[in-house]
């Protein structure tokens, strides 16, 4: 599969795929790509006024703002991907039942799409990092790391979504409430540390997405934030969100494998 | 598979499942799951088709809509799989199918021909060196930054099709191109299918137009309901298909006419078949089995129809001798004539019985067919005009 990956007409293909998407995607809105910078920093804005300044939920985490913004960056690559990814084989339904791609390459240019709104984001979170005087740690170097494991994930769960939705269209409104339940069962609006119970933390943190939030502002802004690692201290359950990543990727390209046979005349 | 072969099918079938009902919901799953009941149902589209394609070969697959055609198509470029048999595919075949698939009409034109290029395989330097040749091929020069949408139809197409013909690959699938375009266009693919017969490349055309089938096709095969009906000499194939496109007419003239059941028409053969193809210098014998139920003479007629509707001939038995038919025995009227006398298409037989008073007795419509090969010279109409030139200065 990977050496199919890098032949040429794949690599054509994919390069193709992502430019239309990212065309179309901000077709006929005046601002246009400056929509991808501006959308975190309005987000950043409403979530400053109301968790920073009404609310004060941060009290007591160093470079709060920041935190949360970028805890909000890595929920919403996650978010973004899969629900993009959803509807991305139906969406190409002209293309599959027409010709002859391979249909991985589809969710692959989705994926690929939102990868790149990241990397704008993150430019977002660089500029504030500067504003507020947060100083570069060596943990930094993790950063990568993190966000591959943030992608497999989410490219696991998009390879199910995406060949489940063309049997079962209900996955859009399951896939919603998920992400909703989701959302509020992962420290990103509110700190890790105001749980005070050690089990229901464990079992926060058995989710790879807190899991790997929670890593990633520890290794951009401040070594205070409760890791899984501090938490688990280094038994063996520490590994558990690592293996849901596993068991979600290789389970969703089985699926996907199976079903893509039938795409062309499923859809 | 021995060498010269590009594409090999064995004993393929395909099955789609044909839910009755819209059912994409889980809860539709889970209910039905529940209920252990099927809400579809299994529709064979081909059943058990086998052919083989050769290398350098033209190849056309006719048959009439929903005979199965394009689902082979689709089942040959691996867009479906089968649901029984094997495939073999021998070289690198083209993934296209149809003209402007992934067309993005938000899009503009420049942008639609790399999105193309790249379903067809070339990657963008690649693209960029011969996108002046498929902008001027395609005389759109002046549009090329306008959105796909505001592209007139002709437009669409004379673009895709610029693009398609650059597909380079060993094996070329090919689904209805003639179908669309004005004379320009049509003369730009009749062109460019030369080009592909001259260079001996492998193709396989899907068609509803005869007439392309018998000029370029090495070979061709039949489909009918999803099976293959015939296969091999795109002449012989292009007459069968117009057999299977003959207008049926199994029910009764507009009129109802008051039909004395004096006499039974038992059976109406030609070439002692109910159909039959045949070639220009072949010669047709119809013969008309009657049973009468009162002694009377009677005369037997055949109105021969094109598949066009038109009534081109009547013919009856007026002139010969006639015998008396006794009742209850059997009598067989015989007709010979030379199928020369018709120009290539398909036509329908005919039968009617009257007796001596010209008194309307029995009829049997749409009773046997026959489809003339293509004729050479071609002449075109409905009647083989055998006249003689002579042209001279005045």
């Amino acid at each position: 599969m990977f050496k199919r990956l890098y032949s040429k007409q794949n690599r054509a293909l994919l390069s193709e795929l992502v430019r239309t998407d990212f065309k179309l995607r901000y077709q006929g809105s005046v601002l246009g790509y400056a929509w991808s910078l501006l959308r975190p920093l309005l987000i950043f804005v409403i979530l400053y006024v109301v968790f920073v300044k009404f609310l004060k939920l941060g009290t007591g985490v160093p470079h709060y703002p920041v935190y949360l913004l970028f805890g909000i960056v890595m929920w919403n690559f996650f978010t973004e991907m899969t629900m993009q990814s959803l509807g991305s084989i139906v969406g190409r339904g002209d293309l599959i039942r027409k010709i002859r791609i391979p249909r991985w390459l589809i969710v692959f240019s989705s994926s690929i799409g939102t990868v790149i709104n990241l990397l704008m984001n993150l430019l977002v979170i660089a500029v504030f990092m500067i504003i507020g005087h947060i100083g570069i740690m060596p943990t930094i170097l993790w950063l990568p790391l993190i966000f591959v494991e943030i992608y497999l994930l989410a490219l696991g769960m998009s390879l199910f979504l995406s060949a489940a939705f063309v049997k079962y269209r209900d996955m859009t409104y399951i896939w919603e409430v998920i992400l909703q339940a989701g959302f509020y069962l992962t420290p990103i609006l509110y700190p890790l540390s105001r749980i005070t119970n050690l089990t229901f933390q464990k079992i926060i943190l058995i989710n790879p997405m807190a899991q790997a939030i929670q890593d990633g502002r520890y290794a951009l802004i401040t070594h205070q934030t409760l890791t899984a690692h501090k938490i688990f201290q280094g038994g063996w359950d520490e590994i558990i969100p690592f293996a849901v990543v596993v068991i979600v990727l290789v389970g969703g390209l089985v699926y996907f494998r199976k079903q893509s046979k039938y795409f062309a005349e499923n859809i | 598979m021995s060498n010269d072969t590009a594409i090999k099918v064995e004993n393929v079938s395909k099955t789609f499942r044909l839910p009755h009902d819209k059912n994409n919901s889980i809860k539709g799953a889970v209910i039905n799951f529940y209920r252990r009941k099927r809400t579809f149902e299994k529709q064979l589209v081909l059943n058990d088709v086998s052919f083989d394609i050769k290398k350098g070969e033209f190849f056309g697959i006719v048959g009439r809509n929903g005979s199965g055609k394009s689902t082979l198509l689709k089942l040959l470029a691996g867009i479906y799989s089968p649901s029984k048999g094997s495939i073999t595919i021998n070289g690198k075949l083209t993934p296209f199918i149809e003209l402007g698939v992934g067309f993005s009409p938000e899009l503009s034109g420049r942008d639609n021909i790399f999105l193309n290029g790249a379903l067809l395989g070339f990657n963008r330097s690649e693209m960029e060196a011969m996108y002046d040749d498929i902008v001027s091929f395609a005389e759109l020069e002046r549009f090329m930054d306008q959105k796909l949408k505001n592209y007139s139809s002709g437009m669409q197409v004379r673009l895709a099709f610029s693009i398609a013909i650059r597909a380079k690959s060993d094996i070329l699938l090919l689904d209805e191109v003639l179908a669309v375009g004005d004379a320009a266009f049509q003369k730009k693919c009749v062109d460019y299918f030369k080009k592909l017969k001259k260079a001996k490349q492998t193709v396989v055309l899907v068609s509803h137009d005869m007439s392309t089938v018998e000029e370029y096709c090495d070979r061709a095969l039949l489909l009918h309901d999803g099976i293959l009906r015939a296969s091999g000499n795109p002449k012989e194939i292009a007459a069968k298909y117009r057999l299977l496109n003959l207008p049926t007419k199994k029910s009764e003239p507009e009129t109802p006419l008051k039909l004395f059941g004096d006499v039974t028409i038992d059976k109406v053969l030609i070439n002692g078949s109910d159909e039959v193809v045949v070639g220009e210098n072949e010669e047709l014998t119809v013969d008309i089995t009657y049973t009468p139920k009162k002694t009377k003479k009677f005369i037997a007629a055949m109105s021969i129809s094109h598949s066009d509707g038109n009534h081109v001939a009547y013919y009856d038995t007026r002139k010969e001798r006639k015998i008396v038919g006794h009742k209850g025995e059997s009598y067989r009227a015989t007709c010979r004539f030379k199928a020369n006398q018709f120009l290539e298409g398909a036509y329908r037989i005919d039968v009617d019985l009257y007796d001596d008073d010209l008194i309307y007795l029995a009829n049997k419509p749409d009773a046997a067919r026959f489809s003339i090969t293509k004729t050479s010279p071609a002449k075109a109409g409905h009647f083989n005009l055998q006249g003689k030139w002579q042209i001279q200065k005045n």
